[in-house]
This record gives C-alpha cells, sequence and structure tokens, in this order.
C-alpha cells in the first residue's frame, strides 16, 4: 500500500517560526511551477484548511501566494502566548509538521 | 556620497563570525558596520529580567574584532538592541564590555550609548496615543505598570543624531532590525527606498544567502537601488535567496512598517548581477502621516518549578495517553489532598517528549513511541508553591502505573533532586505603538564627556541611569548633546 503523498514531497522546505511574539508564520518553498499551482490553489489550500490543523480562527490567517519563488506563506496570531507555561515551541520553529504532511489532493500517480 | 557600502558580518552580536568576512568587508570599502544584538524571539525572559542571551564572553570576542575593523578603517560601527532585549541594563552591559576592550586595545573611540527605556507612568499620561497592533487589544494603565521593564524600539532618527555628534561606535537599546543598518546611509542622503530595503535584507547577515553560515554580507546602496553580495567568496546571492529573505520571520513579505513610515517591496525587481551578486530597485518607503513607536513589555506571570521523568516499559507506551491522563488526575487530586490546594492557586503542564510534547493537541502522528521523557511544568504564584505541588507529585512522577497494571514499575527519572525551580516567569503584555511628535524625544542619547579620552569609568558613571532610577535624570549630567524636545518628552 503505497503512503499517501504530502506536501512535504513537492517542497524543498516548508518552515515555520516566529513572527514577533504575537503571529507565527510558515512559508512553503516549493520544488517548481507545478508544486506551486497546487498548493497555491485556494480550493485545496485556504484559510478554512489552516484553521482547521492549527486550533485558530479562520478569519485571522493570512494567505500570501509568491508565484515569482513558488513559495505560499501563511501568518496567523499564535494560538499560545509565547513562553506562556503552555507554550512548548518557543520559537515556533516546529509547527510546520501539521502542514508539511498535509495530503496532496486528488489520486495518487 | 553617491554610494555607501554597509557591512554586516554577523545577524546576531555574540553569534560569531568568521574573521575574514570583516577583512574582506573592508577590502570591498565598507562604510558602516551594523550589528543587531537583540530580538524577542527567545521569549519575555529576557526583556522580562533585563538579562542578556547571549555570554559576555561571545559578545566581546565579537566586540573585539568588531571595534578594531572599525577603528583601522575609520568608520563607524552600530550595536543595536543591546543586551538581547535592549533595556538600559543591556545597553550598560555591551557598553561595559566595549570600554574594557577599548582600553587593552588602546583604541580611541567616541562611544555613544542610546537608551530606550520607558516609565510606566509616562505611557500611562498618553494612553490615548497608544493604539493596539493587531491582535492585541487596548492599553490601560495597569498593564503597563505590571511590566518589569518597557522599552520603546527606536527608528534611524536617534542613531542619525549620535553619528551626527561624532559618535564612533553607537550602542542603542531597542532599536527595529533594520534601522542600525539604515541610519548611516539616510544620513547620507541616500533615498529610503534602497535604504530600507537592504537594511532588511542584511539584518540577519548571511540569512540572505544560499549559504547562511558563511558569515556576513555587503550591500552597496546608491539613488536607484542596492547591490547585495556574501563575503565569502564562495557563498552566493541569488535574485531567490535575496527575495526569500523578505519571508523570513515577518507576517507579511511585502510590506513592512518603520516608526517612520511603511517599507513596500511588492513591486521590487531581484536580478542576478552574476553568480554571487544581486542587484535590487524598486524598493519603495512610503512616509507615515504619524510618526510611531512600538513598544515592548514583560510582566511576571509567576514562578515555574520543572520535573522530568522517564518511560521506557512498551507496556505503558502502548497506551501513553491513558497513563497521562491518569496522572494529571492524581496530581489534582493529591495536590488537593496534601497542600489543600485547588487549581487557582496553581497550573501545570504534563508533556510527553517522545509522543506529541511539541503538536499536543495537534500532533497527526499517534504511532506508539519507544521512549517517552516527562516534563511536569508546576506554575504559581511563587515559587515554595509551585516546588510544593512538584515534590507532591514526585512518587506518582515515579511509580506511576497504567490502570491495567498490578504492580508499581519505577520509572526513570533524568535527575537527582527530580525537580528544579525555574525562578520568576515571564509573558509579553504588550503589542501596542505610541504616536510621537518627535522620533527622538522617547530616547535618552548619552556621549562621553570628553570625546578624546578613553575612561571607561566616569562613562559607565554618567550612563548608569535607568530611568525609574530618578526622574529627574531622564538625562544625565554628563550628557554632551540634548535631544530636541517636544511635547512627547
Amino acid at each position: 500500500m503505497p503512503e499517501t503523498r504530502t506536501i512535504a514531497d513537492l517542497a524543498l522546505e516548508v518552515r515555520s517560526k516566529n513572527a514577533g511574539p504575537f503571529w507565527v508564520t510558515m512559508e512553503l518553498f516549493m520544488r517548481d511551477a507545478a508544486g506551486y499551482t497546487i498548493v497555491a490553489d485556494p480550493g485545496y489550500l485556504n484559510a478554512t484548511v489552516i484553521a482547521g490543523l492549527y486550533g485558530v480562527e479562520p478569519d485571522t490567517v493570512q494567505i500570501f501566494r509568491i508565484p515569482a519563488l513558488d513559495v505560499v506563506k501563511i501568518s496567523f496570531p499564535r494560538p499560545v502566548p509565547q513562553g506562556s507555561l503552555r507554550d512548548r515551541d518557543i520559537h515556533a520553529g516546529q509547527h510546520h509538521v501539521p502542514l508539511a504532511l498535509f495530503p496532496l489532493p486528488g489520486p495518487v500517480t | 556620497m553617491n554610494e555607501v557600502r554597509v557591512l554586516t558580518p554577523t545577524g546576531m552580536l555574540g553569534a560569531g563570525f568568521p574573521p575574514e568576512t570583516l577583512t574582506r568587508g573592508l577590502e570591498l570599502g565598507a562604510d558602516v558596520i551594523a550589528v543587531d544584538g537583540g530580538s524577542t524571539d527567545s521569549g519575555p525572559y529576557y526583556l522580562g529580567a533585563g538579562i542578556a542571551k547571549t555570554a559576555a564572553a561571545a559578545v566581546a570576542r565579537d566586540m573585539r574584532m568588531l571595534l578594531r575593523a572599525a577603528s583601522a578603517a575609520g568608520i563607524p560601527l552600530i550595536i543595536g538592541s543591546c543586551g538581547t532585549s535592549g533595556t538600559d541594563s543591556g545597553v550598560d552591559w555591551v557598553a561595559g564590555i566595549t570600554h574594557g576592550i577599548l582600553a587593552e586595545e588602546g583604541l580611541d573611540l567616541k562611544v555613544a550609548t542610546i537608551y530606550s527605556e520607558q516609565r510606566a507612568d509616562d505611557l500611562a499620561a498618553r494612553l490615548d496615543r497608544i493604539k493596539p497592533l493587531p491582535p492585541a487589544g487596548p492599553l490601560d494603565a495597569a498593564t503597563l505598570e505590571s511590566c518589569r521593564h518597557i522599552v520603546g524600539m527606536m527608528g534611524h532618527d536617534p542613531i542619525v543624531a549620535a553619528l551626527e555628534a561624532g559618535a564612533d561606535v553607537v550602542l542603542a537599546g531597542r532599536a527595529t532590525d533594520t534601522a542600525i543598518a539604515a541610519a548611516f546611509p539616510l544620513m547620507k542622503g541616500l533615498p529610503p527606498g534602497p535604504v530600507w530595503h537592504a537594511a532588511k535584507i542584511v539584518e540577519c547577515g548571511g540569512q540572505c544567502t544560499t549559504n547562511p553560515r558563511a558569515g556576513g554580507v555587503l550591500a552597496t546602496i546608491d539613488a536607484d537601488g542596492f547591490t547585495i553580495e556574501p563575503l565569502d567568496p564562495d557563498n552566493a546571492c541569488t535574485p531567490t535567496s535575496v527575495a526569500a529573505h523578505m519571508l523570513y520571520e515577518t507576517v507579511n513579505p511585502f510590506t513592512m512598517r518603520e516608526p517612520a513610515g511603511t517599507i513596500d517591496v511588492s513591486e521590487a525587481v531581484y536580478e542576478a548581477l552574476d553568480t554571487r551578486r544581486v542587484r535590487v530597485s524598486k524598493s519603495r518607503f512610503v512616509p507615515a502621516g504619524q510618526h510611531t513607536i512600538k513598544l515592548e513589555g514583560a510582566r511576571i506571570t509567576g514562578y515555574e518549578t520543572m520535573s522530568f521523568t522517564a518511560i521506557r516499559d512498551p507496556h505503558i507506551l502502548g497506551q501513553i495517553d491513558t497513563w497521562a491522563a491518569l496522572m494529571r488526575k492524581m496530581i489534582g487530586e493529591w495536590v488537593s489532598g496534601t497542600l489543600g490546594l485547588d487549581g487557582s492557586d496553581y497550573a501545570f503542564d504534563l508533556r510527553l517528549y517522545g509522543h506529541d510534547a511539541i503538536l499536543d493537541g495537534i500532533e497527526p502522528d499517534r504511532r506508539p513511541p519507544r521512549e517517552v521523557g516527562v516534563m511536569l511544568l508546576v506554575r504559581a504564584a511563587d515559587q515554595q508553591t509551585a516546588t510544593a505541588v512538584a515534590k507532591v507529585a514526585n512518587p506518582l512522577m515515579l511509580h506511576l502505573p497504567t490502570p491495567d497494571m498490578n504492580y508499581l514499575p519505577s520509572l526513570a527519572f533524568a535527575t537527582s533532586p527530580a525537580e528544579t525551580e525555574r525562578g520568576a516567569v515571564y509573558e509579553f503584555a504588550l503589542h501596542h505603538a505610541v504616536d510621537v511628535d518627535s522620533p527622538t524625544s522617547m530616547f535618552r542619547l548619552n556621549l562621553p564627556p570628553d570625546a578624546d579620552s578613553i575612561n571607561p569609568r566616569s562613562d559607565a558613571d554618567a550612563t548608569h541611569r535607568r530611568p525609574d532610577a530618578d526622574a529627574t535624570h531622564r538625562r544625565p549630567d554628563a550628557v554632551a548633546i540634548n535631544l530636541p524636545e517636544d511635547g512627547d518628552a
């Protein structure tokens, strides 16, 4: 049985990081324009999907699609205050994983 | 000047850099060296406690190389956000290290310090001019008063004031990452569009290159744009590596607010000059109608004690979520029974490292782990209570079985004692900007009384006054320069 293909399979790098103490930002650096076209499709990756992955409100999610770099960038307010009792990732540097492991759309070829 | 060359050898003072990065930068004709000394990225502790993240020896190693280079080339050296958070204590800390090195090396450089710490009651008196930044809400005086330290984030103007006064070395409190690189080229009359965009690109040193570990970069700024190149001859800037740096740690990759206006790179063009240099043009800076200074503040939220045990037994690991749920329930019951405390007196977080500690409820992989580190983090209003809770939990962290086990396992504590007191813990309490009439009025600039003397003692004394130490000394007696007063002062 083939493993489910994910965004990470089409990306050079998927990363996350604080953007100041109150925001987290993530970037999908795609390998090529074909991969970019898939993840830049708002029908596939949108604020509602991101909100579901990260447990945040959809209207707080900002998505920037940058075809010149084959990059999709996603920013939203940090759900847990930085450095608080329940902050398990001070730099938010490991929070890209749910996005990187998000299944690609459609049938696997 | 038709062009200005800004040298940034590293993204963080104390992070280190190859000495060749400076040598190469000076060979290429650097006009100014700019290095960031701080960030909020490592959390609220550093601002709250007024203590630097970096080791003094690491800062001294970098400063020694920087001071020698600045002196040899006769160019200014600008350090921003001294001591990680840019508190007055952080500026004094870097100033002390600097003066020690100048004395040891026999270097005659004029050092200016700029303080950015703010008094809560000064800010409370003008709440009507303080606006929340998303996602924060409106500010009240009690929040300001609760902060251990508050800093204002300076733009380029106070740094320009120090340079114009003849400073060779500028040690700034909290400053925007970009202001430290933008100050000198703006002072030389170069246009703000290319200057601010170049300043953003160089702010993390080699981060905008294809090998961020290979030292720093040099930006050559002129009237039409700027050229960026790495200082390691084997490293490269490409249009993609440079453009991609606008993504790094920013919410919005196209626009960035500075005190004086907004950097807009949405129309910027990135072109390869050769295999390792990139030309950037069509960057814009849109001046703001209202000059604003962003505030940062940190306050104590309690005291923490940490305990750490570990599990290797496959039977427990096979039902680790059940075990953790039982642990949470038992801690509550034992603390209530032994200490008479309830959830309003303390809080704890139980983290299963190796299972789902980092992502918790959004962890997509729920397969049984091979081993798990169990961190118990207890927070209370005082250290004694936090430690008492952790100690009451100690037998559970050592022996708690799963519900189906009819014997007591002994789990693997990592240390003896199992508990570690973490002291005060902090949170960022401010995410606001204050409207100001003057870009320099919230900042205090100090120059040594005698610019020609090397006298670390007198300078340290002159600059050692925090704003909350003595309200009548907002500009100490030894200040050689007075910045313009206005309604905000």
